[in-house]
């Protein structure tokens, strides 16, 4: 009996302490815009490197496991995010993990569940997890296309290169810095994309985020496994020219 | 229901409409002959503008199946026409996807006396055009996700189908496999349910009535949490068969490859059905299809047989993976993001492309590196390709199968001269 969308990529369950635990939060209520990319990324910058990887699909039926190293959430249109929203709270495994230190890496419809409050299917305010202080509600028009955004600098991450396709504007509180300034497209609706306290980051980047920002999943996993060696430079050269090819379309540098 | 004298309708236009079709269609004439696509839109186009309500008028006495879902609306269209050929009446359609308002206006003016017709429509397009056509039936095939920069999300299209066949009065043959898709029909007054099959999960995980997550058991799908499930269906796909209402059992023996394509033919037969044409008569009809706007055709190339396949969605792509001729011929694979393939490439990480493996892949298009992105995290070997005939030199095989996307397949096709 089939019962969710994972396609034996992961592993059933976490068995190695060793390994890195890599956890997709609800793919079936969230994940709409090749949001396995980010999972399939990270795992194979992990093992490149040589770093056992185990991943657990989650779906929304099933508790989320406290105990993983990265927690990815992906898109969803208005009402599956209510859901999502509501079963995560209820059963508080994602809140717990980023509460001990895990990593969590939100995009778009995930990226404001992270946050305090976000707008429902007709606009009505929806409480999200809280685990960072920010706000989401619906901008006046739908950003969508190619996005170009340099990250802040303290991060140390080459700059973003992805796709937008979103109605939503979201408001940082104290404490939460952008992760990146907007240098083509939309993203927060202030000029800034994305933000990140502490080991949560969120964005409105798919495309998918981290396969076009290597530097970004390098970033997360060096949360988790410290100092990161390089990877042969021939396992990099078409992630570069794709970077190179998506910038260029947009005028940007490298 | 009434059909009036086919002879009478164009006279019995208002003069406006007259005109709008008689500009519209010269103006289709000259886009042909200038070589631009098949002309049908333009002059659907120009006809629009002269008379904004000419799809209800051209549509007026005429008996109308709508065909919509995101994969396969082509194909069906052209399937249904051929069996409803059978009642050896005209029947108008826009066979080559043009499958807008302006496509089904010159549709229906190229042939002022077909008193049936079968029309393809873009799912977004859906109620607006069965309000204006007052179609008698309406075939709802799939839905999943597809171009999702331009296009609506699909919860909020399937609720939109929804009100508009609860509100309309026509059949709707429905499959009743997709979830969502039964969903969208399952307030309609008159449904066909269709064991149609569904390849793509992953845009049905939950109850689309109630969001909690679906429960699956073979060909079963029920929610556990509200009364929503799996309608009981009067016409199955079974393997390679049909099995009709009264139970009995056919094979399908189509030219048409492919699992996609046998869930096409039974929503084609169970459509033919509604105008009496009989199962054995309309397979008879189906069965002499062969390529569909140039899906599915073999061409030879330097050489090399390459049969086209078109595949513009991740449930399109699953499709295509299944039908692929056996390792070790080899395939190759192209991707564009122009403004009708969506511009946002992200959905190639929906697609997995393990099953690749071990087999000699080309990988052509102008967003060939995002692909190859892809095909490297998938750990499938690959060779780049400029173009087509690249690919047929470098693979010195004397056959490939070809995947592209939407205007990737239109550029291959005018390279192979559109003999196809």
């Amino acid at each position: 009996m089939e019962q969710g969308p994972g396609r034996g990529y992961e592993a059933a369950g976490f068995r190695g302490p060793s390994a890195l635990r890599l956890v997709w939060v609800y793919p079936d209520l969230l994940s709409t815009y090749g949001d396995r990319g980010n999972l399939l990324v990270l795992a194979r910058r992990a093992r490149l490197r040589g770093v056992p990887v185990e991943i657990a699909e989650v779906n929304s039926d099933q508790r989320v496991p406290a105990g993983g190293d990265i927690y990815l959430m992906g898109g969803g249109e208005d009402l599956p995010q209510v859901l999502a929203a509501r079963r995560l709270q209820a059963d508080g495994g994602l809140a717990a993990a980023a509460g001990r230190g895990a990593v969590v890496f939100a995009v778009c419809a995930g990226y404001q569940i992270v946050g305090t409050e976000f707008g429902g299917a007709e606009g009505e305010p929806v409480p999200g997890l809280g685990l960072l202080d920010i706000r989401s509600g619906r901008g006046e028009r739908r950003g969508v296309g190619e996005i170009v955004a340099d990250v802040d600098p303290v991060l140390g991450v080459e700059r973003l290169t992805g796709f937008e396709n979103h109605q939503g504007m979201t408001w940082r509180g104290p404490g939460v810095k952008p992760l990146a300034a907007v240098l083509t497209g939309v993203g927060n609706g202030d000029g800034t994309e994305g933000a990140y306290r502490g080991r949560v980051v969120g964005t409105y980047l798919h495309g998918p985020a981290l396969v076009r920002n290597p530097g970004l999943a390098d970033l997360l996993l060096g949360w988790v496994v410290g100092t990161l060696p390089p990877i042969d430079p021939r396992q990099e050269d078409l992630v570069q020219s794709l970077r190179r090819d998506r910038l260029a379309a947009q005028g940007a540098s490298s | 229901m009434s059909t009036g004298s086919p002879s009478s309708r164009r006279s019995s236009l208002p003069l406006r409409a007259r005109l709008a079709t008689t500009v519209g269609g010269a103006a289709g004439r000259a886009s042909r002959l200038a070589g631009r696509g098949d002309g049908s839109v333009i002059g659907g186009v120009i006809g629009l503008r002269l008379k904004p309500d000419l799809l209800s008028l051209l549509a007026r006495g005429r008996q109308i199946v709508l065909v919509t879902g995101t994969n396969g609306k082509t194909t069906t269209t052209r399937l249904i026409t051929a069996a409803l050929g059978a009642l050896g009446q005209q029947v108008a359609s826009n066979a080559f996807g043009a499958n807008m308002e302006a496509g089904l206006v010159a549709a229906l003016a190229r042939a002022p006396d077909a008193t049936m017709a079968v029309l393809e429509v873009d799912e977004k397009y859906m109620p607006a055009m069965l309000e204006a056509t007052g179609a008698r039936v309406v075939t709802l095939l799939n839905l999943s996700r597809d171009q999702m920069d331009r296009a609506a999300e699909i919860w909020l299209l399937a609720r939109r189908w929804r009100a508009a066949l609860a509100a309309a009065g026509c059949r709707v043959i429905a499959n009743a496999d997709d979830p969502l898709v039964a969903w969208a029909a399952g307030r309609a007054r008159q449904v066909t349910w269709v064991a149609a099959g569904q390849r793509w999960h992953d845009d049905s995980w939950c109850c689309p009535n109630c969001g909690s997550h679906l429960r699956r058991d073979g060909e079963d799908w029920y929610c556990g949490e509200c009364p929503n499930r799996r309608p009981p269906v009067s016409w199955v796909l079974a393997g390679d068969e049909v099995i009709d209402p009264t139970g009995r059992s056919r094979p399908l023996d189509l030219v048409l490859p492919g699992r996609a394509n046998r869930s096409n033919a039974v929503i084609a037969l169970a459509a033919a059905d509604v105008f009496g044409v009989g199962v054995t008569q309309a397979l008879g009809a189906l069965q002499q299809v062969r390529s569909v706007a140039g899906r599915y055709t073999q061409v030879q190339r330097r050489g090399c047989d390459l049969r086209l396949l078109l595949a513009k969605n991740p449930a399109g792509w699953l499709e295509a993976l299944d039908i692929l001729t056996p390792a070790p011929v080899p395939v190759l694979l192209a991707v564009n993001a122009q403004v009708p393939d969506g511009r946002d490439t992200s959905w190639l990480w929906d697609v997995d492309y393990r099953r690749l493996r071990g087999r000699p892949v080309f990988v052509t298009g102008e967003r060939r590196i995002d692909l190859a992105v892809r095909l490297e995290a998938d750990e499938v070997a690959f060779r780049l390709a400029g173009t087509v005939d690249e690919a047929v030199d470098l693979a010195h095989s004397q056959s490939m199968d070809v995947i592209a996307n939407y205007t990737a397949f239109q550029q291959i096709r005018a390279v192979l001269g559109r003999t196809v």
